[in-house]
């Protein structure tokens, strides 16, 4: 079972899904088998960086970099809190 | 925001979606109709030993092309038996390369380790395992014989890959009394999801429709059972429970609408908006060694014919629930009304529904007969004995150019 996610916590594309750019969708995309879960931008953007490299401080200050943003931290923890109930993604 | 389209996609995207029309989420790929297995509710057409001519690799993967450049996401590799074809990996492959997520429909017969390890090395991404022989092999599996080890076998195979584990079983007379049983043995087995489809009455089930359709106390005692279940094993499997739509009244949104989210392409190459449509009268399907499968999603007419609601006579196009069932499914329509135009008659506006509670009705009268409403399929005389399916009764089938479907009477 996962850890409640952490600074350190290192989030990763969930066992059985794929994750794509759908150009038919024109979105990313998350496929599994029971269908596909098409993302806005932002979820998009985030689950591109769940690499299970990186730890969710340096995704953050990715995004922040990319997007010229700052105090992304909470967001971003919001979405993967709310992503991992449905097992997109998962951290130990 | 950096994407990896080109704009020349883009723009043939756009250009090919006429009108609000979307790409096929799913592309089923229907390798062949050769199984090792004899289900008596098997979901092939019942003449499925008159067409013989499979589609070849080099074929194949053209359709998957074609489907993927379409948009389609999905891929579904099934049968028959998909193992039966020595190619299988080579489309896997292709599929996975191409960017679908790739999904095996199997009995597990067949599936060894090295041939699971090809498969994975193929980019295999999804097996549904499915539980197929309802008198044979759920016996076998209840009482723990041979089948049973091989699903063992199978099982352990599909972990050691980090495929997930879903399960399939189809559910009838003959083996819902032991849904709890059957929902354990998955549990056991380490599924993940477990999918309890009450059988679907077309081909083969539909020739065995008075043997496999159950009463209405095993239909309220196997929900209870599957509920008891649900709670007893929480998150750690999901178990879904496909209603009966004969004893439900409740047309469903058949393949999730005509020509919307499916396109099956059979081994012969005839492309479908649903596994049986092939049995509806009057309606032409092209075939992938003709047309290009863009062609055939967006203008042929079988796949225009049945979409939205614009074919709808009464009751169903003053219906307010038209849209969200579409009028049921086509091919209950011509089995069970003679006329694919008409309201699918489980529902109850349809004129035809007697048809659907005489079938109903004549599985309480069967279970009262048989005593206590154990499955007694070959009891008693005058009942016709369950056809399994094979190339023989096939052939037979198709040379008494049995339509299959209900009499006037
Ligand atoms: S339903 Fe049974 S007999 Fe039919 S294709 Fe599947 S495994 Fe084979
Ligand atoms: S009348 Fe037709 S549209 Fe209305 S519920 Fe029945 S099948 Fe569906």
């Amino acid at each position: 079972m996962s850890q409640a996610l952490q600074p350190g916590s290192k989030p990763v594309i969930g066992k059985g899904f794929r994750f794509q750019w759908e150009p038919a969708q024109n979105c990313h995309v998350l496929l599994y088998p029971e269908g596909m879960v098409k993302l806005n931008q932002s979820a998009g953007e985030i689950l591109k960086r769940c690499d299970g490299e990186r730890d969710v401080t340096a995704i953050v200050a990715d995004l922040e970099a990319t997007f010229s943003a700052s105090g992304l931290y909470d967001d971003v923890v919001a979405f993967l809190e709310m992503a991992r109930p449905q097992h997109w993604v998962s951290w130990s | 925001m950096t994407t990896a389209m080109s704009p020349a996609t883009a723009g043939d995207l756009t250009a090919m979606a006429p009108s609000g029309l979307n790409p096929p989420l799913w592309l089923l790929a229907e390798l062949t109709y050769r199984c090792p297995l004899h289900c008596v509710f098997c979901y092939n057409p019942v003449d499925f030993a008159a067409h013989t001519a499979e589609l070849d690799t080099a074929e194949w993967r053209r359709v998957l092309q074609e489907g993927r450049a379409m948009g389609a996401v999905q891929c579904g590799f099934s049968g028959g038996e998909p193992l039966l074809r020595a190619d299988l990996e080579d489309m896997v492959a292709e599929a996975a390369q191409l960017g679908y997520y790739t999904n095996l429909i199997t009995s597990g017969v067949g599936l060894t380790a090295e041939r699971a390890a090809r498969l994975r090395a193929a980019g295999l991404d999804h097996i549904q395992l499915s539980f197929q022989d309802s008198t044979r092999e759920i016996n076998d599996f209840l009482t723990n014989t041979r089948t049973y080890g091989l699903k063992h076998e199978v099982a352990r195979i599909i972990k050691d890959n980090g495929w997930p584990m879903v399960m399939n079983v189809v559910i009838h007379r003959l083996n819902i009394e032991h849904i709890g049983r059957i929902i354990e043995m998955a549990h056991e087995l380490g599924a993940e999801y477990i999918e309890l489809a009450n059988t679907q009455y077309y081909s083969w089930a539909f020739v065995n429709r008075d043997q496999l359709l159950p009463t209405r106390q095993q239909l309220i005692d196997a929900e209870a059972e599957t509920n008891r279940w649900r709670d007893k094993l929480g998150d750690r499997m999901r178990i879904f429970f496909v209603a009966p739509d004969y004893h439900e009244g409740r047309p469903k949104k058949c393949m999730n609408g005509w020509g919307n989210v499916f396109l099956t392409v059979t081994p012969d190459g005839t492309a479908l908006p649903c596994h049986t449509a092939r049995m509806l009268p009057g309606l032409s399907f092209p075939n992938v060694r003709d047309m290009n499968l863009r062609d055939i999603w967006f203008d042929s007419e079988g796949f225009n014919h049945y979409r939205g609601t614009g074919w709808m006579k009464e009751p169903c196009s003053s219906c307010p629930d038209k849209e969200k069932d579409l009028g049921g499914c086509r091919c209950q329509a011509y089995l069970l009304a003679n006329d694919p135009d008409v309201a699918d008659p489980v529902c109850p506006k349809s004129p035809h529904h007697d048809r659907v509670m005489a079938a109903v009705d004549q599985a309480e009268s069967r279970a009262a007969g048989a005593g206590c409403g154990q499955a007694a399929p070959f009891a008693g005389s005058g009942v016709q004995p369950l056809v399994f399916r094979g190339p023989k009764e096939s052939l037979q089938l198709a040379a008494a150019g049995a339509k299959l479907k209900t009499t006037d009477h």
